[in-house]
């Protein structure tokens, strides 16, 4: 079923008797081409593009919860393109121009909204990093733009310009970033890809990796054995604990990244803003809350939910930049699990394993990720070759000195 | 989270710095170690989903570290050690 205008007002007028579920809720069968281990974003924009874009439809996405009930759930919804290294950059600025394209390939409101991303810069050292960044991103394709001080006063007028510490100087803006709404991308992909023949498979928790002869033959699940030719573990967060089924041990440990909103408000904010001196950032929803946060709480975590010591780091970085926010009042507050590598990036690649493919190590920036993730993930699953804006994601990356390491941080998974 | 310090007592684990699990602290031995070696130490981790020996720096305390076994399905701390004893066992 085609969602549309027309079809809107049919059912207006007709009792809404003709809507239809999004998805089917089928039995596994015994073997399947490709499964996808993981029902969150990655793992449904990966069946979406294996079954449109690489012609796979024996496919099965296995999810042990609901799908969308992950970290796709759980983030804060921003979308951007603006990284610094070689090995980053084109994969994040391929996933903003799906972004770009993505409702109508999907035919569903995701609610993609283009508001821009401004990352405030407070030094004039910062100022020479911020453009260095801006001019990698104009030369990978993206778009940037350096702001100065009249210009993010014009823009901007509720931010502290006072602050004798951390002054504001300028920011870097991505007018083509901005925010999607996170359950919609979720339930878009899956409704694309169940459309076209791919079994969603909810409420199956993996139990084991079956390998035989040093190849993957499918997986043990709460619902008995599933063939399957090739598999892909798109499960962020968990990646640790389902790889060990496969015996492997990651260089990702696992931590938990808090978020907030407050209550509605009318609009205040025009887009995403950050602050260059601490770690906060914040957008408005369309319902009309503020929705920000900062660092991760730093230590090893499967919670889903933090401490204490982090939210007032949080919300003294909104004090800073937004005094304004200290009036508003905290509505909800949450936890997700995050894979935080040992170099900041992901890895989307083959394991030693014949049969056996891997995506994770998002850290806190797989959102933005999910539709070039899922189409790199697609490629690699159907064609066993990288995709070509992907061919940095590798395992032997730290085997061979080739990390990608934004933050310039080392193997100190907690501050990147 | 609290963390209770064997010398110190109760302290609030803002005074603490992470520094991972408490495995670091048997490094290869750089004689004989393999590049592999090295490799798996520095760059893998179990990274398991319940009780967690790791390490803790007293950093704005009396700049111990210290060995916290901690559930990381909960954040229930059931042990705490100083590293320094245990390296010395």
């Amino acid at each position: 079923m085609r969602y549309s205008g027309f079809k809107v007002i049919k059912e207006a007028l007709t009792g809404h008797k003709g809507w239809k579920p999004a998805w089917r809720d089928p039995d596994p069968q015994p073997h399947y081409d490709i499964v996808i281990i993981g029902g969150g974003g990655h793992g449904l924009a990966t069946a979406h593009y294996l079954a449109s874009v690489y012609g796979q439809h024996k496919v099965a996405v296995i999810e042990k919860g609901w799908i969308g009930g992950g970290n796709v759930g759980r983030n804060t919804t921003i979308i951007r393109s603006n990284y610094l290294l070689d090995g980053n950059e084109p994969f994040y600025e391929f996933s903003l121009k799906l972004w770009e394209g993505l409702e109508q390939d999907l035919n569903y409101n995701a609610m993609v909204s283009q508001r821009g991303i401004m990352n405030l810069i407070h030094s004039d050292a910062q100022r020479d990093a911020f453009i260095r960044r801006g001019n990698a991103m104009i030369l990978n394709g993206a778009d940037a733009e350096y702001l100065d001080l009249a210009q993010i006063k014009k823009e901007y007028p509720f931010l502290n310009f006072d602050d004798a510490r951390f002054p504001i100087k300028g920011g870097l803006a991505q007018r083509r970033g901005g925010t999607v709404r996170h359950d919609a991308v979720a339930w878009g992909y899956a409704r694309a890809a169940d459309s076209r023949g791919v079994d969603i498979i909810q409420n199956c928790q993996v139990t084991g990796i079956r390998i035989e002869d040093g190849k993957c033959r499918g997986v043990e699940t709460s619902k008995g054995f599933i063939g399957a030719g090739r598999v892909g573990c798109a499960v962020a967060g968990n990646s640790s604990r389902l790889m060990a089924k496969a015996g492997m041990r990651l260089p990702i440990e696992s931590h938990v990244l808090q978020a907030f909103v407050s209550e509605g408000l009318k609009p205040v904010l025009p887009g995403v803003i950050t602050f260059g001196a601490g770690h906060f950032y914040v957008s408005q929803s369309d319902k009309g809350g503020l929705v920000f946060g900062g660092d991760i709480d730093g230590y090893n975590s499967y919670a889903q939910r933090g401490n204490l010591p982090v939210v007032e780091d949080v919300c003294e970085g909104g004090m800073a930049i937004m005094p304004m926010i200290g009036r508003a009042r905290l509505l909800r507050m949450w936890g997700g699990i995050m894979d935080m590598s040992m170099d900041g990036s992901p890895i989307i690649d083959r394991t030693h394993i014949d049969g056996l493919y891997f995506n994770g190590g998002w850290c806190y920036g797989g959102f933005k990720a999910t539709p070039a993730s899922g189409y790199a993930f697609a490629h690699l699953l159907a064609r066993d070759e990288p995709h070509e804006t992907a061919t940095a994601y590798r395992f032997d990356r730290f085997r061979t000195g080739h990390m990608i390491d934004e933050k310039g941080m080392g193997n100190q998974p907690n501050l990147h | 989270m609290i963390i209770n310090h064997p010398l110190l007592g109760p302290r609030d684990s803002a005074e603490f710095v992470y520094l991972g699990a408490a495995a670091l602290m048997d490094r290869p031995d750089p004689e004989t170690a393999s590049a592999e070696d090295w490799h798996d130490y520095a760059y893998l981790r179990d990274n398991p989903a319940g009780p967690h020996r790791e390490l803790w720096f007293h950093e704005g305390g009396d700049r111990s570290i210290l060995i916290v076994t901690r559930d990381t399905t909960t954040h229930e701390i059931t042990g705490v050690e100083l590293a320094r004893e245990v390296a010395s066992k």
